[in-house]
């Protein structure tokens, strides 16, 4: 089980949030203006990032909201935790884990 | 090859086994081949197996990052059932199931396809509905499904608690008897060897790191950690690092990995005659020829390469398993691994032309793969050789996510309102 | 007791005797006994028979890594456990234990003749074989090979016992309590970190307890280890698990302990949990598991009389026995000298040792000369002598690669050691690096994963000096400070050398018999012969060959198959690989990961609050979800179907009062609220009124139906909207998400109070007239409350939100109070209604009565793959809206495929014939598997009111049938069917608008 670092309440276990997907797909302004390959995109196409993968978690037994989180998909430790709306940020070299 | 059967079991026996030769060639990369399959699991190897013995391809290699069924084929509970809802799965999966049949005669390998019964159990009223749609939808496409009442689901599996006092009683069950259980290493060591006896070069520890296309955007060579390989086609069957390896060629999927773990009790003498899902509270069981008490359930929640999960993952399929089997409660877990499972948003795999030239993918398997690997080892192998597909595997395109056709086998088990 | 008992030491309590059963005969033991100390006291060396070949096994070891004697223990004939390691099963008063994989009796056992035919059977020969006649598998050779595989039985009867699960955090955790553990503990806790303390043994101390030799700040080992358990235990921050394991490496420091809490106790309180299951999650945590002694791999290394050297040790120092009479010792490490000392000193007659190695030097080769113990060296074992008990052992001579026959002494005990393997399963498990250190031939600890550190010998550092030193300088870095405890510490030291792989025999061959996997029957020569078929890497290996899969998990074996297999393959043992250490260190029940969870704590019920009101009615319930909802209402001796007719037929001619207190509830508050519904929804909602309710449809993304409820507008910025009872919770957590990761300018608040409100629906041409008399504060007149009005008001005094809603298609209102309040006011409603013929009724009959109305219900009519077109609900979709969840998806041609599912009635001939849900349809008689299936009946049932039955199906261009005959192809027939509207009952609304 996770050990994960809300924004907002701190560290608490996996069994309190629900996963979210990759982050930062916006949803199209609109979405009429997308012809079906680029909807498609949007709807299903995931990075599935063996390493870095920015996605997001939302604190369901919690305070339940939404934030995002680097991850290493490779070793589960997580990098950096950060609020929704907030651009992603750089990672120095030496990661490190929460 | 050497021919296998009790009577060269005997013979060389007498001369102290010394006989005995490879089952397979340790393979080192040529310069060029007419088809790179791409990941040596079961569908690989079956897929090479499969282009050399009906489509005459025998110019081909398999390459392997680690050693050859080491994924999700040495991974998984080995459940084979293709009592799926819509036309295109059962057709599918029904494809596989008798290819299974005879899978151990074919490849000259005991597979021990052990076609016990697999029985999905229905604890409430909108189980019923959703199992009985499969099973009148099952009959009339031809692939066996029966509705079993409760009593006779116990009568059929007498450890199965069919008491109404648990918390989800089980109501009835649907029966496959055509499904049941086979070997998984034997089915990767198999296919090795017969792709291998038709001249399929087995490659392992080789990594591929790269494509080569040409000018008009079509592949041409492997690049790979034993150096570049020159071909016109690619099969990729990488399950879990599809991703990654079709990401190398610039072509994305609707895919997500996710570690899905099994466990195994300490062997015991036969108790449990058949295969045991339950979707409603998570769980699947069966017991191995060896007598261990083969367990999975669900993914976890998040994305992962890692092959491992939580421990809260085996506490809730354990109770499962308990609830039940209560007889079971007392027995041990002997061992626990994790897998990487690759699911596409419908969780119908996807068996396929790529947007690339030259390059194929068989993937999405999620959680059941297995059962799938004759079938889908031989449809992927047809479209690779005339770069369409077989009639089978043509609604399993990219394409689908774009048209919205979907094969959508999860949300036709829709949760109960 | 026995001539096998020592005179003197150990750790058990010689002064009370106790009675045990093993395969039916009862010996005596004393408390402190493990069931394997107390079988050797009593002679006892043939325990168990192995895996395949069913050959006589003795003990092999004394503690976990046991791999030989596996027994069944039972208490009654609901608590029996098949697979138990003797050395871990503590002896109490009246235990009973049986030995396994055996037919008829251990001493005879007539599959041990598989043993004759091991040229034939070894390592994958079920793969070559049993393929003809094809038939013959699953008739014939499957059966027998399961009915021969397999060790202990199952047990047969549900488990009355209880399990204890536990959460637990705490700044250090250590485990094991040996000399590395019990210092590292001390250490944290000296700096006020708070520890936790684990280990799998009844007692804490590790290889302490059996050392009589060393001293620790003047104390003999056991009592330094009595008077540093007395000091932790009275720091209040540490805790101490003895019988506690820790299994499994979780990620991010989450680890897994299983506490045994009675096994070894003789009558447990029936209520007191066999087990329990700490989860912890540490800020460090410290290993110090120790390391596991290798066997030698020799012919016939598996008789029973053959075991460890430690093992010997640990029987005589802990647990005052003799292995035997005559021991013959063969060692590659020091070791093995002090228990052939200490054997010599209880009066053991000690035959050879037998050293593989050229040249000995140290203290104890010395003490063992003066004891007058033949030392061989160079030494190589050729052979055993013994069927059911050792009784010789012939010694080879190795010179360079040549080895030549020695001699054969009598003996009826050999005990060995190859040197030590450290144990680095958690370590590995946590996903840290191995490393292969030459000096030690062992793989230790390499880079870390997680807050982890390994002590003492589990990172290769021996000896017990330097594992305090170790424990303290690390236990005390683990709670973040610097230690300045020092130890004195008086012991032999010893040389860190072993043996990996097998002894060198005559003729550079492997010989006949010499195991690997002890439990699993594994050979070199069936490790030589997955060579010869190319299986090379490790893993392939294992799985050929079965080694190290094990109940053991290869913790003899592993590291001897390496080194075979290097020697083999001619490479180092580092190329050669190593397999994945996988939890549980050793089985763990499966009760104890299930826990309190069984019966009604498997899931918790959800009830509402006019839940015992139902019951008390006779109400049958069904599962929806985790709710408890009322099925039916029988009266008498009624079934199903005649309570629904009844029950239906009121509804349509007077009144039925029904609970939908399950639907999820969602309150929508804010400026915004309007255009979050909006965007969310596919109606319009900016023209909904206040006081107004309108049915809503929710899709995905992908266009596809997800949910649906009435939304009503109880102010101009608050909606009160409704969800299906399954998607109470789903459709909250995709609000929040785009209200949360998509639009967050609007200014919009979601409450979930699904859980706040009771739902009575009242329902029929009498509702008016029950409900009337109750409410206050509200004209629920026709002209006032129009049908999909809804108004806030007081029923019974309570305040209330009033819709005037209809799932029936009768005259309809469903009334929201506070749940608190729910019964009462079900109640007065109830009894208001009672001269008006009112009748509760379930959800049977409200699914009757909708069908009969043709709604849907999301789940059943639709499945994931059903559009609101589909469904025939286009009606509902704000035309002129630009945007909501999922309309781009429906603009897919896909989305208006002529041939696209579409929900349709069905009428049978036969008025009485009700179709079956999920059954089929075809559009032509008579076809053949694999039909051209073109759709399926989602919905079917009687209808007491219509007179016949009816059916909604979905069905290929379906609304383009309507009027042709399709076939539903049954088992027995097919049974063809009339294609309808989906109304049936009341087409023009008129009693909706009563």
């Amino acid at each position: 089980m996770l050990l994960i670092q809300c924004p907002y309440c701190g560290p608490r276990p996996e069994l309190e949030f629900a996963y979210g997907g990759q982050a930062h797909i916006a949803r199209p302004l609109k979405p009429a203006d997308l012809n079906d390959d680029e909807w498609a995109a949007f709807l299903y196409m995931r990075v599935n990032t063996k390493g870095v993968h920015a996605e997001r978690w939302r604190h369901a037994r919690g305070c339940n909201r939404f934030f995002n989180a680097l991850r290493d998909t490779t070793t589960d430790h997580f990098l950096a935790v950060y609020k929704t709306g907030e651009a992603r940020p750089a990672l120095n070299t030496a990661g490190g884990h929460s | 090859m050497q021919r296998f059967s009790a009577f060269s079991i005997i013979r060389r026996g007498l001369t102290g086994n010394e006989s005995w030769r490879p089952q397979w060639r340790r393979a080192s990369p040529k310069a060029s081949y007419d088809a790179i399959i791409v990941g040596g699991g079961g569908h690989g190897l079956g897929a090479a197996y499969y282009l050399a013995k009906e489509h005459g391809l025998t110019n081909i290699a398999v390459i392997e990052k680690g050693w050859i069924g080491g994924g999700n084929t040495g991974r998984n509970t080995t459940i084979i059932r293709s009592n799926y809802l819509f036309d295109e799965s059962a057709a599918l999966y029904d494809h596989s199931v008798k290819l299974w049949e005879d899978l151990s005669q074919v490849l000259n390998y005991n597979v021990m396809f052990s076609p016990r019964g697999v029985m999905m159990l229905a604890h409430n009223v909108h189980d019923i509905q959703v199992l009985k749609r499969h099973v009148h939808a099952n009959r009339c496409n031809g692939v066996d499904n029966e509705w079993l009442s409760a009593e006779q689901a116990k009568e059929f599996c007498p450890p199965l608690n069919i008491s109404p006092d648990i918390r989800y009683p089980v109501l009835g069950a649907a029966l496959q008897r055509r499904g049941g259980t086979a070997r998984h290493d034997a089915v990767a060591w198999g296919y090795a060897r017969a792709a291998d006896a038709l001249g399929v070069d087995i490659i392992e520890n080789c990594e591929v790191t790269g494509f080569q296309k040409d000018a008009h955007g079509a592949i041409e060579a492997v690049q790979t950690t034993r150096g570049l390989i020159r071909t016109k086609k690619v099969g990729v069957s990488a399950a879990g690092n599809t991703s990654v390896v079709l990401g190398l060629a610039g072509v994305s999927l609707p895919l997500e990995s996710f570690p899905l773990q099994a466990l195994v009790s300490e062997p015991i003498k036969p108790a449990f005659p058949c295969v045991v899902m339950s979707n409603t509270i998570h769980a699947y069981i069966s017991q191995s020829d060896k007598g261990e008490l083969v367990i999975g359930a669900g993914t976890d929640a998040y994305t992962s390469y890692t092959q491992r999960g939580g421990l809260h993952i085996n506490t809730h399929t354990l109770d499962a398993i308990c609830e039940l089997f209560p007889m079971f409660r007392r027995m041990q877990m002997l061992r626990n691994w994790g897998g990487i499972v690759d699911v596409t948003p419908d969780r119908s795999p996807i068996i396929a032309k790529t947007p690339v030239p030259g390059l194929y993918v068989n993937c999405g398997w999620g959680t059941g793969g297995f059962k799938a690997t004759p079938g889908s080892a031989n449809v992927f192998a047809w479209t690779i050789a005339r770069d369409e597909p077989h009639p089978i595997n043509a609604p399993f395109t990219i394409e689908r996510f774009r048209d919205g056709f979907l094969i959508d086998e999860a949300a036709a088990a829709a949760v109960a309102h | 007791m026995t001539q096998f008992r020592a005179a003197k030491g150990g750790r058990i309590d010689r002064s009370s005797a106790i009675e045990f059963e093993f395969d039916g005969q009862t010996y005596k033991a004393h408390p402190g006994d493990t069931l394997a100390s107390a079988l050797l006291a009593n002679g006892v060396h043939l325990v168990g028979r192995s895996f395949k070949y069913h050959r006589p096994r003795g003990l092999l070891a004394a503690g976990a890594e046991e791999p030989n004697a596996l027994v069944g223990v039972w208490r009654d004939s609901a608590r029996y456990t098949p697979n138990l390691r003797a050395t871990t099963v503590e002896i109490y008063p009246g235990l009973k234990a049986e030995s396994q994989n055996r037919s008829p009796s251990l001493k005879f056992d007539r599959a041990g003749i598989n043993g004759l035919f091991s040229r034939f059977i070894g390592a994958g020969f079920y793969y070559k074989t049993f393929m003809w006649p094809k038939t013959a598998w699953k008739s014939l050779y499957e059966p027998t090979i399961r009915e021969a595989a397999g060790l202990g039985r199952a047990p047969t009867q549900a488990d009355p016992d209880r399990y204890s699960n536990r959460h637990a955090h705490c700044d250090v955790l250590v485990v094991g309590a040996g000399a590395a553990g019990l210092s590292a503990a001390r250490a944290a806790a000296a700096a006020g970190a708070r520890v936790i303390l684990c280990d799998e043994q009844a007692e804490m101390g590790g290889s302490l307890l059996s050392d009589v030799h060393t001293r620790i700040n003047g104390l003999t080992a056991s009592a330094w280890v009595a008077s540093v358990l007395q000091e932790l235990k009275a720091n209040p921050r540490v805790t101490l698990l003895a019988r506690t394991t820790a299994f499994g490496y979780f990620p991010h420091n989450h680890l897994g302990l299983n506490e045994k809490l009675t096994e070894h106790v003789a009558a447990p309180k029936p209520d007191q949990p066999r087990e329990r299951l700490w989860q912890v999650r540490a800020a460090e945590v410290v290993l110090a598991m120790g390391a596991i002694e290798r066997p030698l791999v020799f012919p016939g290394n598996d008789l029973p009389g053959i075991l460890l050297a430690d093992a010997a040790r640990t029987y005589l120092q802990r647990y005052g026995v003799k292995v035997g009479s005559v021991v013959a010792v063969v060692t590659a490490h020091d070791s093995a000298y002090q228990t052939a000392l200490d054997l010599h000193a209880a009066g053991v007659k000690i035959a050879v040792i037998a050293d593989t190695r050229a040249e000995v030097s140290g203290d104890l080769a010395a003490q063992a000369w003066a004891a007058g113990i033949r030392i061989q060296h160079n030494s190589t074992v050729i052979g055993t002598r013994g069927k059911l008990r050792v009784t010789g052992i012939d010694l080879g001579q190795v010179s360079g690669s040549n080895v030549q026959p020695l001699e054969s002494i009598a003996c009826d005990t050999i005990i060995m050691s190859g040197g030590w393997t450290p144990s680095v399963h958690l370590h590995s498990q946590s996903r840290g690096k191995l490393v292969w250190d030459e000096s030690l031939s062992a793989y230790i600890p390499g880079q870390t994963a997680e807050r982890t550190r390994s002590v003492g010998s589990c990172r290769g550092i021996f000896g017990i000096a330097a594992s305090l030193a170790d424990g303290t300088k690390t236990g005390a870095e683990a709670a973040g400070t610097t230690s300045s405890i020092t130890y004195e510490v008086e012991e032999t030291r010893l040389a860190n050398t072993g043996f990996i792989g097998a002894l060198p025999q005559p003729g550079g061959k492997p010989g006949d018999k010499a195991f690997v996997d002890w439990q699993n029957d594994v050979t070199t020569k069936d490790l030589a012969l997955a060579m010869r078929e190319g299986f090379e890497s490790v893993e392939h290996v294992k799985r050929y060959t079965t080694n190290g899969m094990a109940t053991d998990q290869g913790k003899t074996s592993n590291m001897n198959a390496l080194a075979f297999l290097a020697a083999g393959l001619d490479k180092p043992i580092p190329a050669v690989g190593l397999t994945t250490f996988r939890m549980p260190y050793t089985p763990v029940t499966f009760g104890s990961f299930a826990g309190y969870s069984r019966g009604e704590l498997f899931d918790p019920v959800r009830r509402t609050a006019i839940h015992d009101w139902a019951q008390a009615q006779g109400a049958v319930f069904e599962d929806v979800g985790a709710w408890k909802r009322a099925r039916y209402f029988p009266r008498g001796n009624e079934d199903m179907h005649a309570a629904v007719d009844r029950e239906c037929v009121a509804v349509r001619q007077n009144c039925g009062i029904f609970d939908a207190s399950t639907l999820g509830k969602i309150e929508v508050v804010g400026p915004d609220a309007a255009t979050f519904l909006e965007r969310l929804y596919v109606n319009s909602w900016a023209n909904l009124k206040v006081g107004q309710s309108r049915y809503g449809i929710l899709c995905r993304e992908d266009g596809f139906v997800y949910d649906d409820g009435i939304i009503a507008r109880l102010a101009e910025d608050r909606f009160h909207v409704t969800t299906t009872t399954g998607g109470a919770a789903r459709v909250y957590a995709f609000m929040e998400d785009y209200l949360q990761t998509e639009w967050s300018d609007l200014s919009v608040w979601l409450t979930s109070i699904s859980e706040q409100y009771s739902v009575i629906a009242l329902q029929g041409p009498a509702a008016r007239r029950v409900l009337e008399p109750l409410v206050t504060g509200v004209d629920v007149s026709a002209q006032a409350l129009p049908h999909m009005g809804v108004v806030s008001g007081f029923i019974c005094g309570i305040p209330m939100r009033l819709f005037r809603v209809s799932f029936t298609g009768e005259l309809g209102f469903e009334i929201n109070v506070p749940s608190d309040y729910g019964r009462a006011v079900w109640e007065a409603i109830y009894a208001s209604g009672q001269p008006h013929g009112i009748v509760p009724y379930g959800t049977e009959s409200m699914h009757v009565l909708r069908a009969e109305k043709g709604y849907i219900i999301v789940g059943q009519e639709t499945d994931g793959t059903m559009t609101p077109d589909d469904v025939g609900l286009s009606w509902a979709i704000g035309k002129t809206k630009p945007d909501f969840v999922g309309k781009r998806s429906l603009a897919r041609s896909s989305m208006h495929a002529k041939d696209r599912k579409q929900l349709v009635g069905l009428r049978t001939q036969d008025p009485k014939l009700v179709l079956e849900e999920g059954a089929q349809i075809v559009d032509s008689p008579g076809q053949k598997a694999p039909m051209r299936l073109i759709g399926h009946v989602t919905s079917s049932y009687h209808s007491a009111v219509l007179g016949h039955s009816i059916a909604l199906a979905v069905v290929r261009g379906g609304r383009a049938r309507v009027g042709q005959t399709l076939y539903v192809p049954m088992p027995t027939g097919d049974i063809p069917v009339i294609v309808t509207s989906t109304v049936f009952y009341d087409s023009e609304g008129a009693k909706l608008h009563g």
